[in-house]
């Protein structure tokens, strides 16, 4: 069927007219839809694709600080830095290359000696499923392929660039330690920072490249921070390649400072020298395993020499440590060159203890001027206790019992104080009081030096026993009922009275018993001090009586000398003791190297020029033998230094440690065979050495 | 006397017809694509331009080319709209054999893979993309076989649609074949936008936008499922369109656009132009450079002008008279505007990636000739058609 030819027509044009008439509306529809999408884009949302926009095309650069230099107080070098050649390459433009920059390296392989196999792995970024070696730090970073190269070599990368394209030969800082072993230990080492590290401390996470290391030991721990300096930032435009097309903005690093410390390198090297020679004096007859010196300043706490052997050379950790010597440095038989004794050793105090002791008994009603027995010995609690040589003084006044170092006189003062407090079964409160006047020294807890890993020692006293018991109680009941079958085999009276002792210790070792407290007295059974703790409490009883927290660290200067930044003396604490005691102690000590048991060690010297106060001590401990103590401050009239020297099981005080102490003032004060004396005026510098403009360093030194 | 006309007088009628129908041409039109054709060259002038360090000559053969694109294909187009379209409407049947045959000599040794689609043909160092010209042949028979329909009927019947069914499904194999979902795509909405307005039987056209409908609801469907599976099925089948991985080109012609902010970077100062992050900037995604260097005051230009463009094609449409000129109008709206929707859709981040230039402003020889070619005959449409009303 056909329809007319007109209403087919009209038709036609309807549907047609009223068909583009909508379609007309509908690309109105969409052109407003996309406007209204890029609208929604690029006004509200500009800035949230313009961050974007910045993470993908700028990259930042972190531009490491050069590390401050630790300076003696005279100005010479403790640490710095030396400029050792490196190569490195471009990770973007040797990955860039079509084979990947293996030709490049292969090449470089031959010339620097390294095998390739090792440079592809060097080239690889770090990852969680990467072993090492491998890059750590960013690949915007010049990845650094070999260290320590040849100057020959270096030139060699440099004057053929177009053969090496992407890898450059440079000079870059590395840590140095011109004294060698000298203040190994408090001097510190770096080490490549750990995941732990970078959480714990905010202000590195903006700062760190991931191949720049931290402080992990002594002043190059405590001080990290100042010594770091702040990295610069270069932020560089990059292509959808990651190569660099521009730098962008550029943050200039600022170098760490210089830290000058109260230390003086000739006094450090004489006390270890002193502290080696009087060791080897006491072998083969003592085991003289380690020992440490301390030479404090009286005056405000500074640290003037702190010396701890077996030592290490700090080098060794640089470029990272292999494990064979890192094996070493920890073992037993190397004596753990690693640890500090004098901050982080405890031993009994031995006879040094004893200004304590007298102090808490002055303090606690007896008299100064009144005498008191020094048997050859004492019998109190049903037990006997001797004087060191077995030899009774008669009556004595206290001036004396520290001059000659009488022990039963101690023992008297110990047992009676504890009995005041109650003995076994104390009512109430118990004073304390030796414990108390311990701590009042400054012992039982850190001194505060500034140096890391610091012991606080042993007080022990009631309290400190019954924590003691309720964490060994377990183990001790269990010993009590099933003795000691390995033992006993071998030794059966043995394990019978081990296990006496376990039962004993299970049921009753709360308690503060009168050998304990008498014990306590004379500095032993489970009294342990630093060296570093006794040199600070002798140095209090120098200066009248102020603990000063010890510092190493004497002033902070900007690498360019702009400014210095004095490091004030902190006080911890006054010793809780009046003046007459204080002066009463001053009198007691030095006389003790006049005619009392430090009389052998310092016949000879100029005590009249410089008269030494000190105390020795022998200290001992189970199993071990004696450990020779010599606590000391000179000039006696008016103190400057403070000494204590500590040689583990080294024999008697006045015959290891006092020579050795004698030594040291010896260098200092320019006696003997020492020659010239090494501080001038025999006083610790108070100027400080300039750091010049051009960042060298004037010193002081004559 | 008795003068013979001579060639010269021939020449001058020629010159005269030709300066006619260029005072009849739609200048709005004309002056919207010149305006979209400048903005482009100044776009792949910016998108080519080398990073640090890069040779500057590149960019600048870059313009050179894509201004001999333009000038050669403006030329084309410009002839072909002093022809009659009742002259051009003979050679339809030859139009349409040329380009399917073009689309299978690129399934012959002369076809050349470029990202992964075989599209191209290469004949003397020159380079073309038969697809791009098919979508004219195919809207020029579908105008005449849905405008003069057989038997003298008054509108397109079954058979008539049956037929055009076949006549686009083979171009459109061939094109899907290559892989080129994009192309495809647009072969397929130039169908449906030509038959609906047709006047053919509105089962049929219902259908066959319900059909179209359904595809869509069926890939919204997919994209809604799993992302990234949809990236990965509109990959297998138009590796041109993302070249580096799923999802890169997108997000990073979001950066692009979004960070130009409204009043842009400025030409030449885009970083992510100048870093070139968004692959294909100066071809499929040139719409990024306009997003960053010339912000929303720029790009809403461009898609204004476009808008302008389509509206003028469809108010010629409205003055034909007869359907085959009309039809030629709707399909080539058809064609600029659904391209330039999945284009400027796909920069801003609203439709997937399909590996489709935006009409007048991406570089690419074929695709702008096919474009003004496509102009040249509307032009010609409009100085005609309206003429003899």
């Amino acid at each position: 069927m056909r329809r007319s030819s007109r209403g087919s027509s009209v038709s036609r044009r309807g549907r047609g007219w009223s068909g583009l008439l909508f379609v007309q509306f509908l690309v109105l529809v969409l052109v407003a839809a996309l406007v209204a999408r890029l609208w929604y884009l690029q006004v509200p949302m500009a800035e949230h694709y313009r961050e974007l926009a910045v993470a993908n095309h700028h990259q930042q650069l972190i531009v490491p600080a050069t590390r401050g230099h630790i300076l003696d107080s005279a100005g010479r070098p403790l640490v710095n830095n030396r400029t050792e050649l490196v190569v490195s390459a471009d990770y973007h433009e040797l990955r860039g290359m079509e084979d990947g920059g293996e030709r490049v390296l292969s090449d470089l392989s031959a010339i620097i000696d390294v095998p390739l196999a090792e440079l592809q792995q060097r080239m690889r970024l770090c990852g969680p499923q990467v072993e090492r070696p491998c890059w750590p730090g960013s690949p915007y970073q010049p990845v650094t392929l070999a260290e320590g190269i040849e100057p020959r070599v270096a030139l060699r990368i440099m004057e053929s660039a177009d053969d090496f394209p992407g890898v450059t030969a440079q000079a870059q800082a590395v840590r140095a330690y011109p004294q060698g072993e000298h203040a190994g230990q408090m001097l510190g080492y770096l080490q490549p920072i750990t995941q732990e590290e970078l959480d714990a401390r905010e202000e590195l996470r903006t700062q760190f490249t991931g191949i720049d290391q931290v402080g992990r030991d002594g002043l190059e721990a405590v001080y990290d921070a100042q010594l770091r300096g702040k990295a610069g930032q270069r932020t560089l435009g990059v292509n959808n390649h990651g190569e660099v097309m521009d730098v962008i903005s550029e943050e200039m690093p600022v170098a760490g400072r210089h830290l000058i410390t109260h230390i003086d390198l000739k006094v450090q090297k004489a006390a270890e020298k002193a502290l080696a020679k009087g060791m080897e004096a006491a072998r083969p007859r003592y085991r003289a395993d380690s020992g440490a010196a301390v030479v404090l300043d009286v005056t405000n706490g500074g640290v003037v020499a702190m010396a701890s052997l077996p030592t290490y050379d700090p080098a060794i950790w640089q470029g990272g440590i292999d494990q064979e010597t890192f094996d070493t440095i920890l073992s037993e038989e190397a004596g753990e060159p690693l640890l500090s004794r004098a901050v982080q050793g405890t031993y009994p105090p031995g006879s040094t203890f004893k200004v304590s002791s007298l102090s808490a008994a002055v303090e606690n009603g007896y008299s100064l001027h009144d005498s008191y027995a020094c048997p050859g010995s004492v019998s109190l609690a049903g037990q006997s206790y001797q004087n060191y040589a077995g030899a009774g003084q008669g009556s004595i006044s206290l001036k004396k019992a520290i001059i000659a170092s009488c022990n039963t006189v101690f023992y008297n003062f110990g047992y009676q104080m504890w009995q005041k407090d109650g003995g076994l079964h104390p009512e109430g409160e118990p004073e304390e009081a030796m414990a108390e006047m311990a701590r009042g020294y400054g012992f039982g807890s850190p001194t505060g030096v500034d140096l890391p890993y610091e012991t606080g020692g042993r007080i022990p006293d009631r309290e400190w026993k019954r924590t003691f018991w309720e964490e060994t109680r377990e183990a001790n009941c269990a010993r009590a009922e099933e003795g000691y079958p390995d033992i006993a085999e071998r030794n059966p009276s043995h394990a019978a009275y081990l296990k006496r002792l376990a039962h004993e210790h299970c049921v009753e070792g709360f308690e503060w018993r009168a050998n304990e407290a008498i014990n306590f007295s004379i500095g032993q059974g489970d009294v342990l001090v630093s060296p570093l703790q006794l040199a600070s409490a002798y140095a209090a009883i120098a200066n009248g009586g102020t603990l000063y927290e010890p510092r190493v660290a004497k002033a902070l200067a900007t690498a360019d000398g702009s400014d210095v930044e004095l490091i004030e003396p902190s006080v911890k604490q006054e010793v809780p003791v009046s003046d007459e005691t204080i002066r009463y102690l001053q009198e007691a000590l030095a006389e003790v190297t006049v005619s009392g048991t430090g009389r052998g060690a310092f016949a000879g010297f100029p005590l009249d020029e410089v008269a030494v106060a000190g105390k020795t001590g022998s200290a001992d401990a189970e199993q071990r033998q004696v450990s020779s103590w010599f606590a000391s401050y000179a000039p006696a009239d008016d103190p400057r230094y403070a000494v204590a020297v500590l040689v583990s099981q080294g024999g008697t005080g006045g015959m290891t440690a006092a020579p050795i102490a004698r030594e040291i003032y010896e260098a200092i004060y320019g006696f003997g065979e020492q020659g010239e004396e090494l501080l001038p005026d025999g006083k610790p510098r108070t100027d400080l050495p300039t750091v010049r403009t051009d960042g060298t360093i004037d010193s002081l030194e004559r | 006397m008795y003068t013979r006309p001579g060639p010269s007088r021939n020449l001058g009628h020629a010159a005269v017809a030709a300066a006619g129908a260029a005072r009849r041409f739609d200048w709005v039109l004309v002056g919207s694509v010149l305006t979209l054709c400048a903005i482009g060259s100044l776009l792949v002038w910016s998108a080519t331009l080398p990073g640090d360090g890069g040779d500057p000559r590149e960019s600048i053969d870059a313009l050179v080319r894509h201004l001999a694109h333009v000038g050669v294909a403006l030329v084309a187009g410009l002839a072909l709209a002093t022809v009659d379209h009742r002259t051009v409407r003979a050679y339809v049947p030859l139009a349409y054999a040329t380009s399917v045959l073009a689309l299978v000599l690129v399934l012959t040794p002369l076809g050349a893979v470029i990202n992964g689609s075989r599209g191209w043909i290469v004949v003397a160092g020159l380079q073309f993309q038969p697809s791009e010209l098919a979508k004219v042949g195919l809207i020029l028979v579908l105008a005449a076989l849905l405008g003069e329909p057989r038997d003298q009927e008054a509108r397109p019947m079954t058979r008539d649609v049956l037929f055009c069914l076949l006549v686009v499904a083979i171009p459109l194999g061939l094109v899907a074949t290559q892989p080129d979902l994009g192309t495809a795509l647009v072969l397929a909405a130039v169908f449906l936008g030509m038959l609906t307005l047709s006047g053919a039987p509105l089962l049929w056209v219902a259908g066959m936008l319900l059909t179209g409908a359904l595809g869509a609801l069926a890939v919204w469907w997919f994209d809604l499922l799993e992302p990234y599976q949809m990236d990965r099925i509109a990959t297998l089948m138009d590796p041109a369109a993302d070249p580096q991985g799923s999802g890169y080109n997108s997000a990073q012609a979001l950066i692009a656009v979004g960070s130009g902010g409204f009043d842009g970077t400025g030409l030449f100062q885009g970083e992510q132009t100048h870093g070139r992050f968004v692959p294909e900037q100066h071809t499929d995604f040139i719409f990024t450079v306009a997003g960053e260097e010339l912000g929303f005051v720029g790009s809403s230009l461009i898609i204004v002008l476009m808008g302008v463009v389509i509206w003028r094609i469809l108010r010629i449409a409205q003055g034909c008279d007869q359907p085959y000129p009309r039809l030629v109008c709707v399909g080539v709206a058809t064609w600029f505007g659904f391209q330039s929707l999945t284009n400027i859709g796909m920069c801003l981040g609203v439709l997937p990636v399909t590996g489709l230039p935006l009409p007048f402003l991406s570089y690419g020889g074929t695709a702008i000739m096919a474009n003004m070619l496509a102009l040249g005959l509307v032009l010609s449409i409009d100085s005609r058609d309206r003429g003899f009303k």
